[in-house]
């Protein structure tokens, strides 16, 4: 009996973390129609101010959920205003533009600590079900992953600033003879994308390797995530990465690490071919 | 300007014979003088390799110096062409036929993964360019234009898993990266697992991007082993020693791993979470012997960020040294010539103690070492003397067929 729990502590595991990691993806390609492919390095720059910050004596939980987020947020803001912003509406372009910016990000990491860098240990330890071992820090990120659909949510759907962030996604012309300023609205909505996708990389850094490299290990499957969920922001990618981390948590316990990598993209080539415009296109339609 | 016909003849004369003569004068001013022995090299550094292949190429510079330093070989002097392949297998073939055919090298030391040797081995068999293999690896390779010079399963495996077996208990549970060294490695396990009257419960791969490993970890706690034996690879898999201690596991079931501090892993792991795993290698950055000290000390002091000093990087400069003793032997840099040479039984102390090359299989003869991680450094626990390339040894032999080229796939 026990092992089943612990399964299911494993699935929900897998699921809140894609969830994390996809959030801010589903924020800046969802909403903004910008394809961050430097959406992997925006992560590991959240592990490495994390692990950095951490081993300069700051605490744990400040440099995963404050230090991070605000330093990712700031990159975020920076390259907006430098790269970004010039790439709105063109598609292709900005593929192109944030793959090479990947490499940058990449290789001024790598220039500045090298290819090894310290990890943090994980906090809070383990606990046990019968004869069994788990971690506390499984059910602190499945309570991080509530916390922010949660935030985001109660952000978009009942502040002002989400009703305009909506609207200008919508019809920026329209918005903008209403007087709202899109240059600001699309900078700062990048930002907060890159903010969570910093708390992301923060929240991985005590359970995973650091290198300069690791964001390339997230980025295919948090777009297939977000692609996969579809246009409703929240309840798309939530749906999406419950699939896909229960499929690939649930495959790797009953067969092999391989198959269950190998389920998690069959299952979302069945998913685009039955669904093609995502989970949210067919299911949750005018949802956030 | 005044052009007449006879003054452009005259220039462009004059500019014809400066640019056809231009590079027999340079190169008669930048190799006529001295003459060099040209070694290549190709090591990646940068990449998600660059770990690895940094503290080699200082291994090789450092060699090279002591080589020249000592009035070079033969009479001349030595020079390093080192390319950067960038962790790519693409700049291995290209390189390797710029070290071939354009720069015209002596030998060439080089390659790190196992895919990279196979890239490259092909080109210096046909331009006939000799090659120093200095990485431990899955064993097998059979070709007289090839040294290998660092451990095999044979060497290390052998060593780890009984002694692994003797503290933990007779059932293992198997975790390994999924490609060719990482399936090699595995089946060596389970045969000495086997041999040693053990039974294996499981062995599972995974792919290098794999981050999380919480159902694997679970299966294990499941299946209830005596023993982990690890061959997984990478940054991202450094995370199931973190997962494995975050899930309070650490210390309950023991790890031996064939790969586990290689690189970096004791220095980017907390104390935590490394401590007390076992591992093997042909030289541990730790060995206490007055070659070993004085070999660190060199590379450190010449590049004080290096990483870890590991097998690689010893293996590299004992290879280098070996080649240095069969150019002498042979009194000659003629590539036949000092494979001969090389064959005769030639042996060098280097850091790691007494190496010799084995004829038959152009492998290496040496010692090898049993450690444990203690407090982020690794311990040595024991060390055995001599030991054989065996598991090569029983597909390869080149003093009957030396035209063989392959490499064997060892059936278990």
């Amino acid at each position: 009996m026990a092992i089943y729990l612990i399964v299911a502590l494993d699935v929900l595991n897998g699921i809140s973390s894609l969830f994390l990691l996809c959030l801010g993806l589903a924020i800046i390609f969802g909403m903004m129609k910008i394809i961050n492919l430097a959406h992997g390095e925006f992560i590991m720059l959240g592990a490495y101010a994390t692990v950095i910050s951490a081993n300069a004596g700051v605490n744990i939980w400040i440099a995963m959920l404050i230090v991070a987020p605000l330093f990712v947020g700031l990159v975020g803001l920076i390259i907006e205003r430098c790269l970004i912003r010039f790439l709105y509406g063109r598609l292709v372009d900005s593929m192109l533009a944030t793959w090479g910016l990947s490499l940058l990000i990449i290789g001024i990491i790598t220039t500045i600590y090298g290819n090894t860098q310290q990890g943090v240990p994980t906090p809070l330890g383990g606990f046990s079900i019968g004869s069994y071992q788990s971690s506390y820090y499984t059910l602190f990120l499945a309570g991080m992953a509530i916390a922010m659909m949660a935030l985001v949510y109660g952000v978009m759907r009942y502040t002002r600033w989400g009703l305009i962030a909506r609207a200008t996604m919508q019809n920026p012309a329209m918005a903008a003879t209403l007087g709202v300023n899109p240059t600001r609205v699309y900078m700062s909505t990048f930002a907060i994308g890159a903010a969570i996708t910093g708390l992301a990389g923060g929240l991985v850094a005590p359970v995973s390797g650091i290198t300069p490299g690791m964001g390339g290990a997230y980025v295919a499957k948090a777009f297939m995530t977000v692609v996969g969920g579809g246009a409703a922001m929240l309840s798309g990618t939530m749906s999406a990465a419950s699939l896909f981390g229960a499929v690939n948590q649930v495959g790797a316990y009953f067969t092999t690490p391989v198959y269950g990598e190998v389920l998690v993209f069959m299952a979302a080539i069945v998913l685009i071919r039955l669904l093609p415009q995502g989970i949210s296109g067919r299911f949750f339609k005018g949802n956030l | 300007m005044n052009f007449s016909r006879r003054r452009f003849l005259r220039h462009s004369a004059l500019a014809t014979t400066t640019l056809i003569a231009a590079p027999a004068v340079f190169r008669s001013g930048a190799f006529g003088a001295e003459n060099p022995i040209v070694v290549g090299s190709l090591h990646d550094q940068s990449g998600p390799i660059a770990a690895s292949g940094t503290p080699m190429v200082y291994a090789l510079q450092l060699a090279v110096d002591e080589i020249n330093a000592g009035g070079g070989l033969l009479g001349r002097p030595l020079k390093v062409i080192h390319y950067d392949t960038q962790s790519n297998i693409q700049m291995y073939s290209q390189f390797a036929q710029q070290l071939a055919v354009k720069d015209k090298v002596d030998v060439v030391h080089g390659g790190i993964t196992s895919a990279s040797r196979e890239a490259v081995r092909p080109t210096f068999d046909r331009f006939k360019v000799l090659y120093f293999y200095n990485v431990l690896y899955e064993g097998g390779v059979c070709d007289r234009n090839t040294f290998c010079t660092g451990t095999t399963p044979a060497q290390t495996v052998e060593k780890l898993v009984p002694s692994a077996m003797k503290k933990a208990g007779k059932k293992a549970y198997i975790i390994a990266a999924d490609y060719n060294y990482g399936q090699i490695t595995a089946k060596w396990m389970t045969k000495y697992v086997k041999d040693n009257g053990g039974e294996v419960l499981s062995t599972d791969f995974f792919p290098l991007d794999v981050t999380n490993f919480g159902t694997t970890i679970s299966k294990i706690q499941a299946a209830k082993p005596d023993l982990i034996l690890s061959a997984l690879v990478g940054g991202n898999h450094t995370a199931f020693y973190r997962q494995w201690t975050s899930a309070g596991m650490k210390g309950k079931i023991p790890i031996a791993s064939t790969t586990f501090g290689l690189v970096n892993e004791p220095t980017t792991l907390d104390a935590a979470e490394s401590d007390s795993i076992l591992g093997s290698y042909g030289y541990f950055e730790e060995l206490t012997t007055p070659a070993s000290k004085s070999f660190v000390e060199k590379i450190k002091k010449a590049h004080p960020d290096s990483p870890y000093v590991s097998e690689l990087a010893a293996c590299t400069y004992e290879g280098a040294m070996l080649w240095a003793e069969g150019v002498k032997k042979a009194a000659s840099i003629d590539r036949m010539k000092v494979i001969e040479a090389l064959e005769s039984g030639i042996a060098f102390d280097g850091p790691s103690g007494k190496v010799s090359l084995d004829k038959p299989t152009h492998h290496t003869t040496r010692n090898a070492f049993l450690a444990e991680v203690k407090d982020r450094k690794w311990s040595v626990l024991e060390s055995y003397s001599d030991v054989k390339p065996a598991d090569t040894a029983s597909v390869c032999d080149l003093v009957k067929n030396p035209t063989d080229t392959k490499q064997y796939i060892i059936n278990l």
